[in-house]
């Protein structure tokens, strides 16, 4: 399958200061793909570029084989969903969806039927006369969505839509958005800093870090094999030790605070005394009062316990390094705060960074 | 604690009116007063009748005057509204710096005096001044009468009240998310339809603000068309005063006041029943 948008290293900077160096990124047809990182990562300046509102110094935009990075915002035909919605206030939410239509010059009678059915489409039939401000934060997000959807866009760009949503309304437009987009089967890029709505909505995740690209994946490939440290600790919860390589060919490395661990496997290639991060996830950390026949096991002095009710997160140090251990909430009775345990893990949880 | 608290509360309910004290006493005694005196003697002068209104609301002249000071009004709005619209959009979408400048020009026509403003006009329309000269100068042999004429008040008037327009619709375009021009622009709109779908429709607010207060203004202007406008083509403040320094005609005036005052107080309620009267101050 050939690709649908190409982004093909682009590069913008304002003066000297670089906000995007040669981002490359390739996106299928009808795919889901979140754009990922901090604040001022460039996530969404490269989103602006895409939409035609920010000029690229330099790299080419093409959707469908055909260069965009010509043409003006209005000849683009991409559907965007700003952060606050930008509805229009002076018109009906209907009239809202409407207004693309009209724009393309289709007749009053016909668009407005359309911009109904797609309303009824978002789950706000029979809202279509109430003006933006007599609808909640979330039926205004479906008028967004309904409008930036009704002339068949290219491609359709949410720009952190669900950041003023609170965290119920949050989760259900989550389901509702990517309910929606697979009934239309429209290639939509989502930005967002939010890493598990990333992970719970996303075909693939792309990574965004200091204007460049750490890494694009599938979501359970950026949870498990994190390509750097960056991704590994802004995705989830981690434990990254300092380590070395001692033997490449028996997967072990040497950690000065847990010894010698075994590794299952890594992307890279491997060599004997080469410097590298441990990543273990807190689930997969084993927390007993003895050590565990079959599993490598350390020994950890816990220093606080976090109480979630149904997981308790336990953070304490193994010598010098400090861990971070998920439990299951009736497992945490069996420790208590300052005293020693044993914590253990398998070779297969244990993931080797090379960045 | 119950006791302290519902006496805070007292305390706070007399607050608001003693703040207010000053002021209202100023007005009750400076304009409430001699108001209702001009409203009495609209009735009472020279004998208690009807016979003011009557002459005021029948008259030929009367009602040349008011029909003329209100499309004279409309005139000078549309004409502010010209002007005013187009530097608006400059001062709101351009850098600070820029903005800033046209602000101050704006603003320190606003600042000098009235009465300043109108003679320099006097001035500069003048037969001996400076735009009759140079329309000498590019060859017109018999320039116009442009002094004196319904064409050097509407300029004057247009003049000092274009600030008004300026700073309501400057005010409504400065708030305009400037999301909404990007997303209109995402879903196709360009040029002339972003401006008469989207824009447009934005800055109307501050439109009518602006066309209302300017308007309402206009029609009680006296120092401008007096000085400079036509003695045939009065405006309804010149003749009220006309009527009470020649004529010593109290009662006619004051009933010519009262009718302009109660459809000033009539189109400020249809604003406020459309748009809400609280807007109009921004």
């Amino acid at each position: 399958m050939t690709s649908y948008l190409e982004l093909s290293n682009i590069t913008k900077t304002y003066g000297h200061f670089t906000a995007l160096e040669n981002v490359s990124l390739s996106v299928d047809k009808g795919e889901f793909v979140t754009f990922l990182g901090p604040s001022g990562s460039g996530k969404t300046t490269t989103l602006m570029i895409i939409a035609g509102f920010e000029k690229a110094t330099g790299g080419t935009v093409k959707v469908g084989g055909l260069s965009i990075s010509e043409l003006a915002p209005h000849q683009r035909n991409i559907g965007i969903v700003f952060q606050n919605y930008a509805l229009f206030p002076h018109r009906s939410a209907v009239e809202n969806v409407y207004f693309p239509l009209q724009m393309r010059g289709v007749s009053r009678a016909k668009g407005m039927k359309q911009a109904e059915d797609m309303l009824s489409l978002v789950g706000l039939k029979g809202f279509g006369h109430r003006h933006p401000k007599e609808l909640s934060g979330g039926q205004q997000q479906r008028v967004a969505l309904a409008r930036a959807l009704v002339f068949e866009p290219s491609l359709l760009l949410l720009d952190e839509p669900l950041g003023a949503l609170d965290k119920n309304l949050r989760e259900q437009m989550q389901i509702e958005i990517k309910r929606i987009q697979r009934s239309l089967g429209v290639t939509t890029i989502f930005v967002t800093h939010d890493q598990s709505e990333a992970m719970s909505m996303s075909d693939r995740i792309v990574v965004f870090e200091r204007g460049r690209i750490e890494q694009a994946a599938a979501p359970l490939d950026i949870y498990h094999r994190p390509q750097t440290s960056f991704v590994a600790s802004f995705i989830g919860e981690s434990n990254l030790i300092p380590a070395t390589i001692c033997c490449a060919g028996n997967k072990t490395a040497k950690s000065l605070a847990l010894g010698s661990v075994d590794y299952a496997g890594a992307d890279n290639v491997l060599l004997d005394g080469q410097e590298v991060t441990l990543l273990i996830r807190p689930e997969h950390i084993k927390l007993s009062r003895n050590p565990v026949d079959g599993r490598r096991n350390a020994f950890m002095t816990v220093e606080t316990i976090v109480n979630y009710g149904d997981n308790a997160l336990v953070i304490g140090r193994a010598g010098d390094i400090p861990l971070r251990v998920r439990v299951l909430g009736a497992d945490v009775v069996i420790i208590k705060e300052g005293e020693e345990c044993c914590v253990s893990w398998t070779p297969d949880s244990v993931f080797v960074i090379t960045k | 604690m119950g006791i302290s608290l519902s006496k805070l509360t007292e305390k706070a309910d007399i607050w608001p009116w003693l703040l207010l004290a000053p002021l209202g006493i100023y007005m009750l005694i400076f304009f409430i007063v001699p108001l209702a005196d001009v409203a009495i003697m609209s009735f009472t002068e020279p004998k208690v009748s009807l016979a003011n209104y009557q002459k005021v609301l029948t008259g030929a002249l009367y009602q040349r005057v008011f029909l003329n000071t209100f499309l004279t009004a409309a005139f000078v709005t549309l004409c502010c509204l010209a002007v005013g619209y187009p530097l608006a959009y400059l001062m709101a979408n351009s850098k600070a710096t820029t903005a800033m400048l046209i602000l101050l020009l704006v603003t320190m026509s606003f600042w000098t005096s009235f009465l300043v403003r109108t003679y320099s006009w006097m001035v500069l329309l003048g037969n001996n001044g400076p735009l009759i000269a140079f329309l000498q100068m590019i060859g017109v042999d018999q320039p116009p009468q442009l002094l004196f004429t319904r064409f050097s008040s509407t300029l004057a008037m247009v003049h000092i009240l274009a600030p008004y327009m300026i700073m309501n619709i400057y005010s409504v375009m400065k708030k305009i998310d400037p999301a909404l021009i990007r997303s209109a622009e995402s879903l196709g709109a360009k040029g002339w339809s972003l401006f008469r779908h989207v824009y447009l429709p934005l800055t109307a607010p501050g439109i009518a603000n602006g066309s209302v207060l300017v308007f309402v203004i206009c029609l009680g202007f006296y120092v401008t068309p007096v000085l400079l406008g036509s003695p045939r083509e009065q405006m309804i403040a010149g003749l009220i005063g006309h009527q009470i320094e020649e004529f010593l005609a109290f009662g006619l005036g004051s009933a010519m006041a009262m009718v302009l005052l109660v459809a000033t107080l009539i189109i400020l309620t249809i604003y406020h029943r459309r748009f809400g009267l609280d807007k109009l101050w921004g």
